[in-house]
């Protein structure tokens, strides 16, 4: 029988985590993936932090339980399915590869994040998506399906960032989203309360072109989370971009 | 314009019976104060920034400069300085940045203190003759050893010991960013740090691949932006540096306007071409000093443990606090950078007016660490304001396990002090993305001089320590007694813990 990468079974490994400390939950994970492990599932994972921190290749980890803060941290390559919701900073400053949560996430979900993706079903805390940038072919992308609290995507330079607000209709009206924006874009469905627009981002209607880049994002969302994680596509989008590449251009003059 | 024009800053004047009319300093000067008008060569020195290219250049010492020309009239109060900041302001409504370091005349602590000499009861040490131990190991050291018995009968150390940088000077090279300099100025830095045996910083512009091969000398930053940081960048590093703040600028973030991110600049900073790379204030992830452990084993955790993680800090208030707080985080040294830290650009109010002197930092550092007993769980690394080997030799006898030198080093290259950093034309080919202006300074030459300063002031050090009968640098380290204070009040000698001279 062979996984759905068309490999062997005996390449699949489980580890329980119960009661493991995180570095030697991490070393049992990068010893496993050595060996030739290509999916690894974590069990009873409880509150530890860093998990695939720092982590290279190909390999899927299934972690089902709670991981704490900073999962996926300068991960390069990687997938991590979280079967639960992930503390404060999941893939922060991650590199590639893709972190899946079936549940919410934390604060400042996707910190600082260069590339690969991160699919969050339920909500996320503040500051999600802060300081995401882009370089050349790596654009880094965070699509939440329920909602988002304050100052999304601040200081963002660069990525996409897409807010689905399953199960919520009305204005978006968390205060600072795109405070600092200077690089990337946050599409959001629905309208953006205009107080709740950050110092140096700007906000427009979502034009057909711009649903239609979502479009792929939106279709991985739902094949993610399977059918009932319905999906409203022709809502209205509200597109918030930076006013600026050069936000404190104006701030400063030489001595 | 009511205020008019602001008096010349330099006068530049040219000998007409020695100018040869070769034109050199028309190639040198980046600003424009040189013109060729027929058979003359003209002279604007409004765009003066006292650099000194051109006098280095010319050939027959034909040109000389003069500072302020112009006389304001005299005020203590009204300065020259403060005058013209408020010109500059009233004109642009804006916050004046401003190069290099601190620049009001605050007393220098360093030069209030002597060091001590051996006569007659203990003698002093030829460092001719015999060994001197400058030999400096950072990092965690155990606060005891434990040994067992093999079944052989032979005893083996139990204890694990921590990894440690070992430096063969106590004299490192600070955190100068690729953008903020130029890859010929890192370059230079890096040899000269592999010629000495000892360390540099990449600052936060990541890792350049001309570097590869010296990356065994490098300490990789992490800093706000986290600019040109992945697992690659960690991994090469010798050790990594967690910025939190700068001497030069306190509790503010770090800004490289777009005209700096040039094509390699943004490929090694992993930013598109042009746009501005802005370091927040904050780690978006450090709110706390629990977050900053966090941070420190984030990264240890990543690099499996085999890292040396640094914390820098800017030297404010309650620096001896923090670095108690960064002892606890898992980190192996914190750097300690005092408000004479020199920067590319930093707003002038904060250069001038925030944060504390490195003297003062160190030796409540080092004192809180060993009031806690937690002196050897990270190294003390002075940073900010060290112009020559005295000032090495006596941070450390104040508390500093090292140093970072940082605009000395680019004296050493050339650099004049100009402090028109921020301009992106330094006629030295340091800080500037320029290329015919990099192409000016030449590795080969500069790496020499570099390493040429560190082996000089390692000789020094090592002959001021043998003068006072000390034979290696763990002797000096902290031993205040070496010190004396001289008209320093006594509010800072309680601070520095060191008695007035004569006592």
């Amino acid at each position: 029988m062979s996984n759905r990468w068309g490999l062997e079974e005996m390449q699949r490994v489980s580890i329980d985590a119960a009661g493991i400390h995180y570095t030697d939950l991490n070393r049992e994970i990068k010893r496993a993936f050595a060996a030739g492990a290509r999916e690894i599932t974590l069990t009873n994972v409880l509150g530890q932090r860093f998990i695939a921190d720092g982590l290279r290749g190909d390999v899927s980890l299934i972690i089902r339980g709670v991981p704490g803060g900073d999962l996926g941290m300068f991960m390069s390559g990687p997938t991590c399915t979280v079967y639960g919701n992930s503390d404060h900073a999941s893939g922060n400053t991650m590199d590639a590869g893709t972190i899946i949560i079936h549940g919410s996430s934390g604060d400042a979900v996707a910190h600082s994040m260069r590339g690969g993706s991160i699919y969050v079903r339920d909500n996320v805390g503040y500051r999600a998506g802060i300081h995401m940038k882009q370089y050349e072919e790596k654009c880094p992308v965070l699509v939440v399906g329920g909602s988002a609290r304050a100052f999304l995507g601040e200081y963002m330079a660069g990525g996409l960032i897409i807010l689905l607000r399953r199960g919520e209709d009305g204005p978006f009206s968390e205060r600072g989203i795109g405070s600092g924006i200077h690089g990337g874009e946050i599409v959001v469905r629905g309208e953006i309360s205009p107080e709740c627009l950050g110092v140096g981002a700007k906000v427009a209607p979502a034009s057909s072109e711009d649903i239609g880049r979502i479009r792929p994002y939106l279709e991985r969302y739902r094949a993610v989370f399977g059918e009932d994680s319905v999906i409203q596509l022709d809502g209205p989008y509200t597109r918030v971009t930076p006013s600026s590449s050069r936000p404190f251009a104006n701030k400063y003059v030489w001595e | 314009m009511s205020i008019g024009s602001v008096p010349l800053r330099y006068l530049i004047t040219m000998d007409i019976d020695r100018c040869m009319r070769c034109g050199r300093c028309i190639e040198n000067c980046p600003y424009g104060v040189f013109r060729r008008e027929g058979e003359q060569i003209r002279v604007n020195s409004r765009p003066c920034t006292a650099c000194h290219r051109c006098i280095s250049q010319c050939p027959r010492d034909a040109i000389s400069l003069e500072e302020r020309p112009v006389d304001y009239r005299s005020h203590p109060v009204w300065t020259t300085e403060v005058r013209e900041a408020i010109y500059n302001q009233a004109r642009s409504g804006k916050i004046i940045l401003a190069g290099m370091g601190n620049a009001l005349p605050y007393p220098i602590i360093f030069d209030r203190l002597v060091l001590d000499a051996c006569q007659v009861t203990n003698p002093s040490i030829d460092p001719l003759r015999e060994p001197m131990e400058l030999r400096t190991y950072l990092g965690k050291k155990p606060s005891r050893l434990r040994f067992r018995e093999t079944p052989g009968g032979d005893i083996e150390l139990a204890t694990e010991i921590a990894p440690n940088l070992q430096l063969e000077t106590p004299i490192m090279i600070g955190h100068m960013s690729y953008g903020a300099i130029s890859l010929n100025a890192q370059l230079s830095l890096a040899r000269a740090a592999h010629e000495t045996g000892t360390f540099m910083g990449t600052g936060e512009g990541g890792l350049h691949e001309h570097l590869y091969p010296y990356q065994d000398r490098m300490i990789v930053q992490v800093a706000s932006g986290r600019f040109g940081v992945d697992i690659n960048y960690l991994d090469r590093g010798a050790a990594i540096e967690i910025k939190i703040g700068q001497g030069a600028k306190p509790g503010i973030g770090g800004h490289l306007p777009g005209e700096k991110v040039c094509a390699d600049v943004s490929c090694t900073r992993m930013i598109p071409l042009g746009s501005d790379a802005i370091s927040p204030a904050p780690h978006h992830d450090i709110y706390s000093i629990e977050d900053l452990k966090q941070l420190v084993r984030g990264l240890k955790e990543a690099t499996e443990w085999k890292k040396l993680v640094f914390v820098k800090i800017a030297a404010v208030h309650n620096t001896a606090a923090i670095a108690a707080g960064i002892a606890r985080s898992s980190a192996d040294a914190v750097v300690v950078d005092g408000f004479r830290g020199g920067t590319g650009a930093a707003p002038r109010v904060f250069r001038d007016h925030v944060g504390i002197p490195i003297e003062a930092a160190i030796a409540s550092v080092d004192a809180k660490l060993r009031q806690q007993g937690i002196r050897n769980e990270v190294s003390v690394i002075a940073s900010g304001g060290i112009r020559e080997s005295a000032d090495i030799a006596k941070v450390i006898a104040l508390g500093a396990d090292a140093v970072y030198i940082g605009t000395a080093s680019l004296v050493a290259m050339g650099c004049r002090v100009c402090g028109a950093c921020y301009r992106g034309l330094c006629p030295w080919g340091i800080a500037t993305q320029r290329e015919d202006l990099v192409a000016r300074l030449d590795p080969d030459e500069a790496s020499v001089q570099v390493a040429n300063l560190i082996k000089a002031w390692t000789l020094e050090l090592s002959e001021l320590m043998g003068a006072a009968g000390i034979n290696s640098i763990e002797s000096l380290r902290g031993n205040r007694d070496r010190l004396r204070g001289y008209l320093l009040d006594d509010g800072i000698l309680k601070v520095l813990d060191v008695k007035p001279v004569g006592a």
